[in-house]
């Protein structure tokens, strides 16, 4: 019988990684549907939490969410088969369109639909900006934040990381200071 | 072999580590590690953001598995996207085990409030690069003007703002299907 459970957790997040397009917010309404309505492994309370959790942490929401739920679901054993789950469609299909590109990477019809796509997809780029930038405020900082960042993405070749670790100590100090003016 | 392996681990690893919002808030990171790198040419990421966006799945997993397959072949995949989600399983398992309560606090918050803004910087100047190279090309080599893809550009950028129904995978194949006729005239 218990095989069986960690089966069920296995193929719900499978089917999961292999119809959610778009991942991230996409992946949340999926989770919701068949994890909370339909299975029952957790309520929308811990749904909730996890959403917060998965935006402080790094990595995909795919990924942060198959671990969570699955943990809380069976404890480490659930939370690797669902994490399994979910990564092995992508997988498996890139590994697929790896092996198609390639057999006819020549063909001039598939060249001219490669390069049409790398002329769209920064569409696709600037639609995710829009939607995200709604959920920050604009003011001063944040502003100056943004073209900051641009401006050194843009320009120079300098570490992402390394602008992302300042960054995360600037708001770290920045929290100490007003920390301290409230005590 | 092994060492290469091992690298290509890392590479994703570290990336893995440092994206955070997922999704998009990664392309930034991985064009910059791939091209330092040289897994994949500046094209083959342009193309394959379309690809990751037309194939189910996390952003971050697609391209782990695309670049690792391209350098090394399945061994390579299943490396890069160890390294990727490696991560994010250690870091939630820790927090599901022990407390989420750090997550809440003010002083975690408030470092989420100054990333949030950087982030979007970042995916501002992505997508600038990527419509710049369609349009001008590899303009340290040699400056060329295709208008075509400036075309296709700007008719998918109206066709996703007016119909809003649109999803990414619609808009990659008229993209597709826009350069597989234009391109031929």
């Amino acid at each position: 019988m218990k095989k069986n459970e960690y089966l069920d957790i296995f193929l719900t997040f499978f089917k999961i990684g292999l119809f959610t397009f778009g991942g991230g917010y996409a992946m949340i309404g999926v989770m919701h549907k068949d994890i909370v309505e339909k299975k029952k492994w957790i309520d929308d309370e811990t749904m909730l939490e996890l959403i917060t959790i998965s935006e402080a942490t790094p990595g995909p929401f795919a990924i942060n969410g198959a671990t969570y739920i699955g943990y809380q679901h069976k404890k480490f054993l659930g939370s690797l088969c669902a994490t399994l789950g979910v990564v092995l469609p992508s997988f498996i299909v890139i590994i697929l369109v790896s092996l198609f590109l390639n057999a006819f990477s020549e063909n001039i019809y598939i060249q001219n639909g490669l390069k049409g796509i790398s002329a769209g997809v920064s569409v696709l780029i600037f639609n995710a900006l829009f939607k995200l930038s709604k959920k920050v405020k604009m003011n001063v900082i944040n502003v100056t934040l943004l073209v900051i960042a641009f401006l050194v993405s843009f320009f120079t070749n300098f570490s992402i990381i390394l602008l992302l670790l300042i960054t995360g100590l600037l708001g770290f100090l920045y929290a100490l200071y007003k920390g301290g003016r409230k005590a | 072999m092994i060492l290469e392996l091992l690298k290509l681990f890392f590479v994703f690893f570290r990336i893995g580590l440092f994206t955070f919002g997922g999704g998009y808030a990664m392309i930034p990171m991985i064009r910059q590690e791939m091209l330092n790198g040289r897994y994949l040419s500046v094209d083959q990421i342009n193309q394959f953001i379309g690809i990751a966006e037309s194939t189910p799945g996390p952003f971050a997993v697609n391209i782990a598995t695309f670049a690792g397959y391209h350098t090394f072949g399945v061994i390579g995949a299943v490396f890069a996207t160890l390294g990727v989600v490696l991560p994010s399983f250690i870091i939630i398992l820790l927090i599901a085990y022990y407390s989420d309560r750090f997550i809440k606090t003010f002083i975690a918050q408030t470092i989420l409030s100054f990333l949030k803004p950087v982030i979007l910087g970042l995916i501002l100047a992505a997508g600038l690069g990527v419509l710049l190279h369609a349009i001008i090309g590899n303009y340290l080599e040699e400056v060329t003007f295709d208008y075509i893809a400036l075309i296709i550009f700007g008719v998918v950028m109206i066709l996703s703002r007016v119909f809003k129904k649109l999803t990414p995978i619609h808009l990659v194949l008229i993209s597709a299907f826009m350069g597989v006729v234009l391109y031929l005239l």
